[in-house]
């Protein structure tokens, strides 16, 4: 057996590969591919039985209800403010960790990054429904019941921010790192001052790895659903539109019709993104 | 086993090839023309099978994890052996979507689930026989339009109730008496105020409105052609301007009347009793226009996996003892005659209305709407559920 691999080095390829791009085929691309089918069917109103019948009704029914094109301009507005939010924070933090802090310290730093995604994404969620609680601590630092921003859409915000934090400061770390000091003292050596080296060295090399860490950031808050039920009020997005017409409507159909919505968005995103180099970043 | 779900697959065959077509008025045929799947019943009870899976309201199903007085579950599991494995579901939909997947075998239905299940060939119908304490059941309950069909019971009735009005007693003054208080556009509890996140709720603003609207004309608030319908969804729109969040996970109720993110809103007595145990300064009223309501029915699934522990349990559920320990709980009417001997408040009965029908005749139970006015309109076609969902999405913006 040993000696047939050896001998025929393509069968010992196959044997490696086959596993994982079956995975890849079946299980990831096949899902997609279920879901683009099934959102040109129907389901019959009363019983909830799908009606396996082309028709274009459902993508009909988005580009004419005006609530649809609203709650897709929110999560993309949500998703893009989260993705500013998560830049502004991560930038300074990352750029302390890969270049001022001591080596020694920074890998404690990069664990402490780390540890949030420690604990489950719910009860994150949900710690943060009760400190913007009426009356709850945050309330309370501002100074009374009710001064909080309270659940809704800020609260959705600022809540995704929190959880994908980590996604974004790790590829500009990891960016920065690569970043020869030698370049840094070059640019000091011409006498260039701190702010024209940011500008003009850091940042072009920053620039890519922040559109990588974006991606994240982005395509994460454009999916979720169970942040903006915890602590967005009477917020929706797209993410609950889809959980709604599964659970709720049981339009599974309606749903994969939704669904393409944020799938076509983020095909759009990494387009763009591509243009920067950003994907070798990853 | 095999043949309930060679039937099944007949009886899916049939209702494809003489659907739409079908008048009203043959055998085996519903609302909207629609006839019923044939789904065998059980024929005699057999050994439980160890475990049973059941979908229920909160507060259904409890074996004294929610408070160790609370528990109808445990003396069952230890006389039949029948392990229950309880998923709690906070929506109908949610409901049907869950025994569509075959995974459990008996729910507890409400009136805008029973119907859909049915005629979509998701639960049996029931032998009554096989079930001892079904003679007990009220008579009020038994063969009613969301629970049988021709006669054929697809269910045991469990209870009824009303969905109430909770406010905060220290924050809301005076206290409320109307449903006007949760559509008022000048509320001052503006953010505060909380709805049920369904879109069978359209049938609470309905019912407002056919109170309060009487030239709308509605007669029924889940019979709603296109006008009446528009003036239900407006005001739930005007509404949304005043709600906080809606709800419809109930632990999430009681923490936010708990912590005064919502003061005033829909209820079900439970989340009441939750909320008071949680030291939270709410009560809850029957508001002048009356109220919607449900009236559930235990059902077994067509495809139940457990058939035996299923009937087991619905004998059970409706004991005397087990059915007064929901009604209490939950806080609604119990289905057995026999329950209203058993409750620790013997004015429970009283206070809930269990036999008078003239008081549910002012509750209009859950229904699912359809295409063919349930007032018995003919001139004009009602909204379905279908739009109902689809109006629910665009209130809520």
């Amino acid at each position: 057996m040993r000696a047939f691999l050896h001998r025929h080095p393509r069968v010992r390829l196959a044997g490696l590969l086959s596993a994982p791009l079956l995975w890849l085929i079946v299980a990831y691309l096949g899902a997609l591919a279920v879901l683009l089918v099934s959102a040109f069917w129907t389901v019959n109103g009363f019983t909830g039985e799908v009606v396996r019948e082309f028709t274009l009704a459902n993508f009909r029914t988005i580009l004419a209800e005006e609530v649809y094109r609203t709650v897709t301009l929110r999560s993309v507005g949500v998703a893009a403010a989260v993705t500013v939010i998560c830049v502004v924070l991560a930038v300074p933090m990352a750029l302390y960790m890969a270049k001022v802090a001591a080596p020694r310290s920074r890998h404690w730093l990069v664990i402490a990054i780390l540890t949030p995604l420690w604990a489950s994404y719910l009860v994150k969620a949900y710690a943060w429904r009760i400190l913007l609680a009426n009356g709850g601590p945050v309330d309370w630092l501002l100074g009374g019941a009710g001064n909080g921003p309270g659940y809704g859409l800020f609260a959705t915000v600022l809540v995704l921010s929190y959880l994908w934090l980590p996604y974004m400061i790790l590829p500009i770390y990891a960016g920065l790192e690569r970043l020869p000091d030698s370049l840094l003292e070059a640019s000091a050596d011409l006498g260039a001052r701190a702010g024209r080296t940011l500008r003009s060295v850091v940042l072009p090399i920053l620039v890519p790895a922040v559109f990588a860490g974006s991606i994240f950031t982005f395509s994460l808050s454009l999916g979720d659903y169970i942040t903006v039920q915890i602590v967005g009020g009477k917020t929706q997005l797209i993410g609950n539109l889809v959980y709604a017409n599964i659970g709720a409507a049981n339009n599974l159909p309606f749903a994969a019709a939704l669904a393409t919505i944020p799938v076509l968005i983020m095909v759009i995103y990494l387009v763009a993104v591509r243009r920067s180099g950003a994907l070798e970043e990853l | 086993m095999r043949h309930i779900e060679k039937a099944l697959v007949a009886a899916v065959l049939l209702l494809a090839g003489c659907g739409g077509g079908n008048g009203g008025s043959g055998t085996g045929s519903g609302p909207g023309g629609m006839s019923v799947p044939k789904v065998d019943k059980l024929a005699t009870l057999g050994a439980g099978e160890g475990s049973v899976n059941v979908i229920a309201w909160a507060g259904y199903v409890e074996d004294g994890s929610t408070d160790k007085k609370v528990d109808w579950v445990t003396g069952f599991e230890k006389e039949t052996g029948c392990q229950v494995n309880a998923k709690i579901a906070g929506t109908s939909d949610e409901m049907v979507t869950l025994m569509k997947t075959g995974e459990y075998d008996v729910v507890s239905a409400s009136g805008d689930a029973s119907l859909r299940l049915i005629y979509g060939g998701d639960v049996a119908p029931v032998n009554t026989s096989l079930i001892s304490n079904y003679q007990d059941v009220f008579d009020g309950l038994k063969n009613k339009q969301w629970n049988s069909v021709n006669g054929q019971p697809y269910g045991v009735p469990h209870g009824r109730g009303a969905n109430l009005l909770m406010y905060r007693t220290d924050l809301v003054k005076p206290a409320p008496t109307s449903w006007g208080a949760v559509f008022d556009p000048a509320s001052p509890y503006k953010g505060k105020v909380t709805a049920y996140d369904s879109p069978i709720y359209i049938a609470d603003a309905a019912l407002y409105l056919m109170k309060t609207k009487p030239d709308l004309g509605i007669k029924n608030p889940y019979a709603l052609d296109d006008t009446q319908f528009k003036a239900a969804t407006d005001l739930l729109t005007e509404q949304n301007k005043l709600i906080g969040e809606y709800w419809s996970d109930y632990t999430k109720e009681v923490q936010a009347f708990k912590a005064g993110n919502s003061v005033l809103g829909t209820t079900w007595q439970v989340i009441t009793n939750l909320a008071k145990a949680d030291k939270a300064p709410v009560e809850a009223i029957l508001p002048a226009e009356g109220a919607t309501g449900w009236s559930d029915t235990w059902m077994i699934s067509s495809k139940a996996k457990h058939p035996n522990c299923a009937y087991l349990w619905m004998n059970h559920i409706i004991s005397p003892k087990a059915n007064a320990g929901v009604a209490e709980w939950f806080g609604e009417a119990p289905a057995n005659k026999l329950a209203c001997q058993q409750t620790a408040d013997k004015n429970h009965c009283g206070t809930f209305h269990a036999d008078d029908e003239a008081y549910f005749g002012q509750i209009w139970y859950w229904t699912t709407p359809i295409a063919r006015c349930l007032d018995g309109r003919t001139d004009v076609t009602c909204k379905d559920y279908a739009a109902w969902a689809q109006a629910w999405t665009t209130v809520k913006g």
